[in-house]
Formats: structure tokens, sequence, C-alpha cells
């Protein structure tokens, strides 16, 4: 049986009240959004806090609207949400591919958006999207908010940003007229995490690539992104062979670990497949293809 | 710390540790033996449970997390004494050997019904994805939801 360590609890009532919380704890306090993440940690006593501040009455942080030409995705917003809605689908269909392949249905009803990004778990795919679709992260604290860029929001696996006494509010994703965006996971089984998975978007204007972004989970890309394949592919033809080149030169920078889930050639193989597919997937359902 | 939930229509107020999560508090503090504890690490779902009308695995969220909130278990499928078609259906289909994943599966079945009323193979399958079978029956499972589908209650809305 695992039991997590002693801790205390409290349900904040709005974001301010969140904040008043963590300032008053100090680094003992955590805040719990869905709980996927956190209380597996605290049951394998790999998280002590000894004060959790819920979150889960916080509305305001529960929208997925449209504001001027970003999508605007609030920090407690659940993954089954995320699958379902039609503005996410609409604009990049990618959300509804990588949410399919997220844990399994039940899980989906209670996990977060904004606990999925704060864990910062290497392999975690809706990061690898959001990396992909270079989007921001707004960071609240008592004094104010600021807005980091989504591949500067992980220092590195389980590290973010969010600091002692900050929460984070809100993912924002730039609109691109005409993108098309697909994502690739390859799993051990249903609800496991990647083996390797990669999401990417691509604009084609008369058959060029206007501009593209490719982000990759579980394969040890750094800020779960692929800058120098972006760049060679910008401005070329959407061609397969510049897909491939693209493909191979994101695998490339990738450095996979080996482990139960494969040795790392093989994850950088599938890095390589996988990019190649997700691309010319995008290319496809580009509306200027 | 204590909290109180409106358990399968009955409010109940018990003590509990900030650390306690849902499924013990159910089934110690509670004492409702229906809904099982299975692989602490949110794997196998024999602990699924609905809040506010949603299934969740109840070993990972606190009782404190529902405080307030309206669960029910398995306990609360049957109504006046008659059946939820979902429990017939495993009845009928065979759908349970040893019975450890039974209670997860059926009120995940419910759910997959509720918001369905006429799923696919499919869409049972990827349902009930997240719930482990340790007998591997997931046959006689799948068929057991179809037959739930196929036998609505007079009172169900029919879509």
């Amino acid at each position: 049986m695992q039991t997590p360590a002693p801790t205390d609890y409290v349900r904040a009532t709005s974001v301010d009240d969140a904040l008043a919380q963590l300032q008053k704890y100090g680094d003992e306090a955590r805040i719990m959004a869905g709980g996927h993440s956190l209380i597996p940690m605290m049951r394998l006593r790999l998280a002590r806090p000894e004060m959790l501040v819920d979150i889960n009455d916080l509305d305001e942080l529960k929208h997925i609207k449209i504001e001027g030409n970003e999508i605007v995705i609030g920090a407690m917003v659940r993954h089954r949400e995320v699958l379902d809605s039609p503005i996410l689908f609409e604009h990049y269909a990618a959300f509804r591919e990588c949410e399919k392949v997220i844990a399994d249905p039940v899980v989906r009803n209670r996990g977060t958006v904004g606990g999925s990004f704060c864990q910062a778990d290497p392999a975690e795919d809706l990061s690898a999207l959001g990396s992909a679709l270079r989007g921001t992260v707004v960071i609240r604290n008592a004094q104010g908010s600021r807005t980091v860029p989504m591949r500067e929001f992980h220092y590195g696996p389980y590290t973010t940003q969010v600091e002692d006494g900050e929460i984070l509010t809100e993912i924002r994703i730039p609109i691109r007229p005409g993108a098309g965006s697909a994502y690739e996971k390859v799993e051990r089984r249903i609800g496991d995490w990647a083996v390797a998975s990669v999401g990417t978007f691509v604009v084609v204007k008369n058959g060029v690539v206007e501009d593209c972004g490719i982000g990759l989970a579980a394969v040890g890309a750094p800020h779960y992104s692929a800058p120098e394949a972006e760049a060679f592919l910008i401005g070329k033809e959407a061609t397969e062979e510049n897909l491939a080149q693209a493909a191979a030169i994101a695998a490339d920078h990738c450095d996979p670990a080996s482990d139960q889930r494969g040795p790392a050639d093989y994850k950088k193989h599938l890095a390589k497949e996988l990019t190649l597919r997700a691309l010319r997937r995008s290319v496809q359902s580009s509306q200027g293809a | 710390m204590q909290v109180t939930m409106t358990i399968n229509g009955e409010s109940v107020t018990k003590e509990c540790e900030p650390r306690t999560l849902l499924v013990h508090f159910i089934r110690d503090n509670v004492g409702l033996r229906g809904t099982h504890w299975g692989c602490d690490t949110s794997n196998c779902g024999t602990c699924v449970l609905w809040v506010d009308g949603e299934p969740v695995k109840s070993c990972t969220m606190f009782a404190a997390m529902a405080d307030g909130r309206e669960v029910t278990t398995v306990e609360g499928l049957e109504k006046n004494g008659q059946l939820d078609p979902i429990q017939q259906g495993f009845i009928e289909c065979h759908g349970l050997q040893c019975g450890f994943c039974t209670p997860g599966m059926m009120m995940t079945g419910r759910w997959i019904l509720d918001n369905n009323p006429h799923p696919s193979e499919e869409e049972i399958r990827e349902g009930i994805s997240g719930q482990l079978c340790r007998c591997t029956g997931y046959k006689n499972i799948v068929s057991a939801i179809q037959w739930a589908a196929d036998h609505p209650a007079e009172n169900e809305v029919k879509a």
C-alpha cells in the first residue's frame, strides 16, 4: 500500500486566494489541480508537500477561448475538454490526435493542462505539442503576471519557470490561418507514456513551407523542440525529400536515453519516422497545400 | 479533518486525514466495500467511481477533494431493488470471472451508455481502455455493456 506522507489541505476560492495560500506556506506548499501527477509522486514519497492548495474550484481557470489571434487555454481545463474542444480542433487537429493518446478516458476526466505542463515529464505529450506550436505560458504571482515562451518554460525534466508562490494560469497558442497539424505517438500499450511522440504544424503557401513547428516528447529534444529542422524546412518546397531531410535533422538533435521503453537508437529512429509522418500529414491538411 | 460528501444520494460526514485517498475513505471510513482497491498507480481502474457524475480513479484523488461533492459508487447503481441494466448485463453475458475489476468496469460502462446510448464495440473498448481485467475477459465485458445498451431501463431516456 502506498501512502503519502502527512500533509495539510486547503481549497482555494480564487487565484488570488491560491497565491495568498502559497505565500503563507512558502516552499512547503504545492498546487493541487487534477492530482494525477502529484498524487502518484506523493504516494511514492517523491513529493512531500506539507500543504496542498486545491484549485479545482477555480472557474476562472477553466476556459478555452479566442483572444485576438491566440487560443487561450485555462490551467484547470481537463484533458477531456481539450479532446472535445471544437475551437482547438478547428485550428489545430493535432490537439485531438494528441489528447486521444494521453492516458485513458477516465484519467483524462481529471488530469489538467496546467498540471501536465508543470509536471514537465520529458515524455509529456501536450508539452511537446505546445512546443511545436510555439505557444506561451502565463505565470502569475502576487506582484502580477508574466508571459514565458513555451520553449523557455522548462529548465529540464520536472523543473519549470514556475517558482514558489507562483501559479501557471494559462497556455496561449497563436492561431495560424491555413495551418495543418498532426500528432504521432508510439506507446507500448494504451495509456502509457510515449516511447516517442511528435507533434507538428505546417503552413504551406503555393507549395512552399511558409512556417512550421516540430515538437518531440520522450526522445531528449531540448525544450521538446527541433528548431534546426524547422529552420531547414521554412522557405523550402513541401516535397517528400525536404520533409524527410527535416525529419532526419530533428532526429539528429535528439538525445534519447535507453530505458525499459526501448534502446536509444530505436527511439532515434522513431523520432525521425514519426516526424516525417506528422509533417507529411500536416502538409496534406494545410489549406494552402 | 472533517469531510462531508453525498454518497449514493445520502449525505455522509466522516473524519479522515488530509492524505486519505478517496478509495480508502469510501472502503474503510464509510464502509462501502463495493469499490475495489487495486494497483495504487492509476492503472487498473478497479477503483473507478463517479465524482459529480464523472468516472474517476479514486486511488488518485484525496477524500478532501471530494468534500462537498456528489459521489456514486457501484452500490448506487441498483435502484429500489432493481439492478441497473449494466449489472444485469454482466449477469446475462458472464461479464466477470474473478470479479475484481467488475465495479470499475460497471461504473465506466454505465457512464459510456449515459453519454452514448448506442456505442460501437470500438467505442466501448476505448471507453474501458483505462481498466484492466486480470482474467482477460474483455470480450464478455464488452458484451455485457452491449447487452445493457440493448436493454435500457424503462425510465432511461432513449436517444
